[in-house]
């Protein structure tokens, strides 16, 4: 019987997922995801995760909870650098460690590094290391790096192409997704914030489906290409250290520069530490740069969010949007 | 004269005002934290920042509404929040509408050369030159240091002292004695006499104090105003502290080399990476303790500090396996002395009855043949 490896449907699920399941898949081993988020497993992992953590640690543990006894391993790759520039949020470098300590009974778990600023190699150290462990010759670890990268590629292309995450991947798999629309003339808004925030329809609350039923655009940080972030984040008289931050500081200024949205939303999470200093940059710069004309607003989730609450601040800034675009 | 000011943080503040004055400019003696402080530190930090953001905000403003005009501050360079700091405040104060020069230096050996200029920069404003600059650090360092260990030494004699309060009372007067001394010779005669002055405390020395190790975050564990004076309190429940970080220690393992490597090697079983701040040393020393056989450990953090989240969520895997208790406090601004010291009761009288317990099954024995 072929192994199986859990791949908890969390954190880089959203970025690096299609390399991995490409990567897994050509050396014959078989991928298991966590179903998606439900209200049972956010508060599973809210009961065994550190209490003090941001949402989407918790979340995390409880997506490994639920991979915990169909699997014969779980792979929690200890996120360091992709890049040389900036690395992970502190609570990425000790993810395997954190969720060592705090979930009893696990099976095995692959936590190898990815640190793909030491070399020019990229993640291509890591799938060695994970071949040697799998006992996989490296010529095949070899040819299944090539293929996961030219999945990831693919997914790239299509994300650019605004494609929403999810969307990309099962249109990925083969499965039939409508093309991406924009309505002409509608509202344009650019909700940005870390991937594991925005796409996870349940600690979303959905933001992204709720704005388009009100018929807004919605714009976000993966419609451009990551190059381009980087290089509008080094504005900043010092680089934020963290990959993600820089990211969605880079979208901010590009929305900027672009100059025809109506609005920016940021998504965070509550205790979320690099956004803590994220926010506040946002806040400074939108105001001075589009000199106090562009709204912003910051939405900040925790597991006690309602539903409710969130609709209601949606509704109440799309119809202030309206109203402004009204009185030009 | 330019007036120029600097960052709060423990007893330090004494060294930075002579180094600051040394160079031949005049000093905005940061006032002592205070909730009034951190209020205002609160009204314009980001509502996530970590308290240490907080607090030293609030002490900008205080200094330059009283007329500084130049802020000489750390950098770092992460994955720590910290390393961001600077800039960050730098951003809010301006985007307030204060005016002023900031001095942001990060760790030598990130960037020699940048440090060099800015350094060259701060010294031709100063009028300095590099030779008598070296001899006003030595001077500075000299008294950091000797503050440092006036600190350890107080907090060794206070569990046996007769008289509750009496060694805190004596170490003020010490404080104020140091700050009088200048010169090296003056800092020696200072140590001597108030070496005097605190191993002349009245004490007990009959008595059997628990010890307990402290670790975590560099800022709340070297600001009393922050920690709710932890090791005061912890001293006069008889109760022997041992802080884990000194400013000195750190500036020479951290600050100019690459860390003590001994203590995170320690940490590897159970976090075998780097987390920024003190997140992996917290762990790393947790283990020592646990092996020189004292009884407790506390951990101190600032809400939303992330490497010490990471942390915390593994001391407990490191308090089973170790047999060593841990409490772990979390401190923001809502945080109230009379809680924390109700936590620090209960934590004291756990770690006695499980010293007696111990104790009471160590003359326990299966006879011989059994």
């Amino acid at each position: 019987m072929a192994l199986h490896i859990g791949f908890p449907r969390a954190l880089i699920y959203y970025t690096h997922f299609p390399f991995w399941q490409a990567y897994f898949n050509r050396l014959g081993i078989e991928i298991v995801t966590s179903p998606l988020t439900t209200k049972a497993i956010l508060d599973d992992g809210a009961r065994e995760a550190v209490a003090d953590a941001c949402i989407p640690i918790k979340l995390y543990h409880g997506h490994v909870l639920t991979l915990k006894d169909k699997v014969d391993a779980i792979f929690i790759p200890r996120m360091v650098r992709t890049n040389k520039r900036a690395t992970f949020c502190p609570k990425f470098l000790g993810l395997p460690d954190m969720v060592r300590a705090t979930l009893a009974h696990l099976p095995p778990i692959i936590d190898l590094q990815v640190d793909a600023g030491r070399g020019l190699w990229g993640l291509w150290p890591t799938c060695r290391g994970l071949a040697e462990l799998l006992g996989c010759s490296l010529w095949r670890a070899w040819s299944a790096y090539r293929e996961g990268r030219h999945h990831q590629h693919a997914y790239q292309k299509l994300l650019l192409a605004g494609y929403l995450p999810l969307q990309a991947m099962a249109k990925l798999r083969g499965e039939a997704v409508e093309a991406p629309a924009r309505e002409p003339g509608a509202l344009k808004l650019a909700v940005l914030g870390y991937p594991y925030q925005v796409y996870d329809q349940y600690i979303s609350l959905d933001i992204i489906g709720k704005l388009k039923k009100m018929g807004v655009n919605v714009w976000t940080m993966e419609m451009v290409h990551p190059a381009r972030l980087y290089r509008l984040s080094s504005r900043l008289p010092k680089r934020l250290f963290w990959h993600f931050s820089n990211l969605v500081l880079g979208a901010t200024y590009h929305y900027l520069q672009q100059g025809n949205i109506d609005g920016i939303i940021h998504v965070t999470a509550f205790g979320c530490g690099p956004d803590a200093m994220v926010d506040k940059i946002m806040e400074l710069d939108i105001r001075k740069l589009s000199r106090g004309q562009l709204p912003f607003m910051s939405v900040s989730i925790d597991e006690q969010t309602g539903d409710a609450g969130i609709t209601t601040r949606l509704e109440a800034f799309v119809d202030m949007l309206h109203q402004r675009r009204g009185n030009r | 004269m330019k007036k120029v000011s600097f960052a709060h943080m423990g007893y330090s503040y004494l060294g930075f005002k002579q180094l600051v004055e040394d160079m031949g400019f005049e000093a905005v003696v940061p006032p002592s934290p205070s909730p009034a402080t951190l209020d205002r530190g609160v009204t314009y930090a980001p509502e996530y920042a970590c308290i240490p953001f907080k607090m030293v905000l609030g002490t900008y403003l205080e200094v330059l509404e009283r007329g500084a005009e130049m802020i000489i501050t750390s950098g770092g360079v992460g994955p720590c929040r910290a390393g961001l700091y600077g800039m960050m405040h730098e951003r809010i104060l301006r985007n307030l509408g204060f005016n002023f020069e900031i001095f942001i230096f990060d760790p030598p050996l990130t960037g020699l050369w940048p440090f060099f200029i800015k350094l060259r920069r701060i010294l031709k404003a100063a009028g300095l030159s590099w030779l008598a600059f070296v001899d006003v650090v030595r001077r500075a360092w000299a008294k950091l240091k000797l503050l440092d260990e006036l600190e350890q030494l107080a907090t060794s004699i206070r569990p046996y002292e007769l008289k509750r309060g009496e060694t805190t009372r004596t170490f003020h007067s010490c404080l104020k004695i140091v700050d009088q001394a200048r010169t090296l010779q003056e800092l020696a005669a200072a140590r001597e006499e108030c070496r005097q002055l605190l191993q002349n405390i009245p004490r007990d020395t009959g008595r059997r104090p628990l010890k307990v190790g402290i670790v975590g975050e560099i800022y709340v564990l070297l600001e009393p105003f922050m920690n709710l004076e932890i090791e005061k309190t912890l001293g006069e429940m008889g109760v022997v502290t041992h802080r884990s970080i000194y400013l000195t220690q750190y500036t020479a393992t951290d600050v100019l080399a690459r860390g003590a490597q001994d203590v995170r090697q320690l940490a590897h079983p159970y976090l075998n990476q780097f987390v920024g701040g003190h997140g992996q040393n917290s762990v790393g020393e947790t283990i020592l303790y646990a092996r020189n056989g004292f009884d407790g450990v506390i951990q101190l953090s600032p809400f939303t500090c992330i490497p010490e989240i990471v942390a915390k969520s593994i001391l407990p895997r490191v308090s089973r396996d170790l047999g060593i208790p841990i409490l772990s406090l979390t401190i923001d601004e809502q945080t109230g002395r009379a809680g924390v010291e109700t936590r620090l009761e209960a934590f004291v009288d756990l770690l006695r009855q499980r010293r007696e317990q111990m104790e009471a099954r160590s003359n326990a024995a299966l006879l011989p043949g059994y």
